[in-house]
């Protein structure tokens, strides 16, 4: 067990590293969500009326779209030691291998709240005024770090499964399309009716009105605001778990 | 002398079901005594890889028993890693680390204490020449420096066997020469090497044993003398445009084989010795169409051994047109 925590840790430092010194991917993981957040407010800001401030609306969900590509990072980082030798060198040392994978996890968590901060800095230099509490903003990143959990477990899923690191970067795809049909940027209400019913029932919804009712300083956007967060804290928890098993059995599986 | 590592008839297919690809490994015998060097020696698709993959703990057999320091690869595959340590064909180092980032981190997950980590590293980049370079990011350095390093990474916890596969496949002769002298010190500290090459030079230079391993079984094993003895020296052959010139020549160098127009005449290879088989030659008045100096290569032990040709193992010949 002690072996186990110093694992991860040597690992998460070791992942922390390689993307600290990898200028493509400190700029994905810097200058887009800032690009995107600029884009939303300043360029389709104007057109979009939801009766508040856009920009108090659509922070969270360019939080999370930043997570998603922070995520998809992971997918090409995993793949990359699966078909390096490094992964072979691990598994023939006395140490439980699979603990790369959650370095490269807690590496992401690390990351995605670097890149949190910026975002609400930027946002707040835009005109974004959270009301909320020290209490309120920690619930909001730990909610922000419980999806970034699952859906880095999800990446480094795929990171085991693929064979190339096209197939790897394909995964952004994913990432990137799941905010766009959640209440992330506009209300699930003006969507198509089909559309609507993905959309209100994906995870990413819940969690992000949840992070905005935790920053509306109690004016909940939501009718059930403790109801929207269990159902948020309930999806990220067994995402997380079920790609951390399954990414763990497929480790296992492969080779 | 005791075995520290065993195989026996080990069988392992990856072909699946409804294919009749033939298996990679058919009844693999072999034994490694401590302290020395075996090399596993075979053309691409012999099976070596999946040797070491089971040795290393990496694979399990289909069928066959291989132990490591006594303990079962498969059973007690835990206490097998505990006194092994792998390097495989690929280099197993971060790019984006320095030398000294990287073998930090080996020694972190081998679980040593901080200050024998620290020390260790120390040591290893020194002996390894590699303190230069220790930090700056990998990526930067040459193939001979990341293989030194990757070699350096399995020796941090002083491994009881070190498990290395075509360590010198892709590098220059001088680098070459350099991680030859590095596996030799490695031995002379005690450790045993498992090595599997398809360079027959390198098996003569490194190892005391060399297995010859063909179609998934070893098809011959013996000392680097025995195997070469099997296969012939290298020799001095030329080739002339009649055979009166070869009946005048042949006489003359004595030792000489004649086979049609090719005259053949064994040779330590030295300056020395070719330029006195030449001299012969010359005094004699008659011109070879052709000469060249033949060294035995992995095809020539194939041929000898197996009866036809390892695919991908370059032939070594230096040839000078007359």
């Amino acid at each position: 067990m002690t072996h186990l925590v110093s694992d991860v840790s040597t690992m998460a430092t070791r992942s922390l590293r390689l993307v600290s010194r990898d200028v493509d991917a400190m700029i994905t993981a810097v200058v887009l969500p800032v690009i995107i957040l600029l884009m939303f407010v300043l360029v389709f800001g104007g057109a979009v009326d939801i009766g508040t401030d856009y920009i108090n609306y659509v922070t969270p969900g360019v939080i999370l779209l930043a997570a998603g590509f922070g995520a998809a990072n992971t997918a090409l980082a995993v793949e990359s030691d699966m078909s390096s030798g490094m992964v072979d060198r691990l598994r023939s040392m006395p140490m439980t291998a699979w603990t790369v994978l959650s370095g490269h996890v807690v590496a992401s968590l690390v990351k995605n709240l670097a890149t949190t901060a910026i975002v609400f800095g930027v946002s707040m230099a835009l005109g974004f005024r959270p009301e909320a509490s020290v209490l309120e903003w920690l619930a909001a990143v730990g909610m922000i770090l419980l999806f970034v959990g699952w859906i880095t477990w999800l990446a480094a899923l795929v990171g085991v499964l693929v064979r190339s690191p096209d197939a790897a970067g394909g995964f952004s795809f994913f990432v990137m399309f799941l905010p766009y049909v959640s209440s992330a940027f506009v209300p699930v209400d003006t969507l198509p009716s089909w559309l609507r019913g993905f959309a209100e029932h994906q995870p990413v919804t819940p969690v992000i009105e949840t992070v905005r009712n935790l920053l509306s300083g109690g004016v909940a956007a939501t009718a059930d605001p403790t109801g929207v967060a269990m159902l948020a804290v309930g999806w990220c928890l067994g995402l997380g778990l079920l790609f951390a098993v399954a990414a763990g059995l497929a480790f296992r599986a492969r080779h | 002398m005791t075995a520290i590592v065993t195989a026996e008839g080990l069988h392992k297919s990856f072909a699946r079901r409804g294919s009749a690809s033939p298996p990679v490994l058919d009844g693999l015998d072999l034994e490694l005594e401590e302290g020395q060097v075996l090399a596993l020696l075979g053309p691409n698709g012999a099976g070596k890889t999946t040797t070491v993959r089971i040795l290393a703990t990496l694979l399990r057999p289909d069928a066959g028993r291989a132990t490591v320091a006594g303990f079962d690869v498969v059973r007690d595959a835990r206490r097998v890693r505990e006194v092994i340590s792998l390097t495989g064909q690929q280099v197993a180092v971060d790019d984006k680390q320095s030398g000294a980032e990287n073998l930090t981190m080996m020694g972190r997950l081998a679980h040593l204490p901080r200050r024998v980590v620290r020390d260790r590293v120390a040591e290893l980049l020194t002996a390894f020449d590699l303190s230069d370079a220790a930090h700056r990011q990998v990526g930067t350095w040459s193939g001979g420096m990341r293989r030194r390093l990757d070699l350096a990474a399995g020796l941090l916890t002083r491994p009881r066997v070190m498990f290395l596969d075509e360590p010198t496949t892709g590098l220059d002769p001088r680098s070459r020469q350099a991680l030859w002298d590095v596996v030799r010190d490695v031995v002379d500290e005690g450790t045993s090497v498992f090595l599997t090459t398809q360079y027959l030079e390198e098996a003569d230079r490194l190892a005391q044993r060399v297995a010859l391993v063909d179609g998934g079984r070893i098809v011959a094993d013996g000392t680097p003398a025995q195997l070469k003895s099997q296969v012939g020296e290298a020799g001095v052959e030329l080739t002339f445009a009649t055979l009166s010139d070869v009946g005048r020549v042949a006489p003359a160098l004595g030792v000489a084989t004649v086979d049609g127009m090719r005259v053949r005449v064994p040779t330590d290879g030295s300056v020395g010795h070719v330029r006195a088989v030449l001299a012969v030659v010359e005094a004699t008045g008659v011109a070879p169409e052709h000469w060249e100096v033949r060294v035995p290569s992995l095809d020539d032990v194939f041929l000898a051994l197996t009866g036809h040709v390892g695919k991908e193992s370059p032939a070594r010949a230096a040839g000078v047109a007359a």
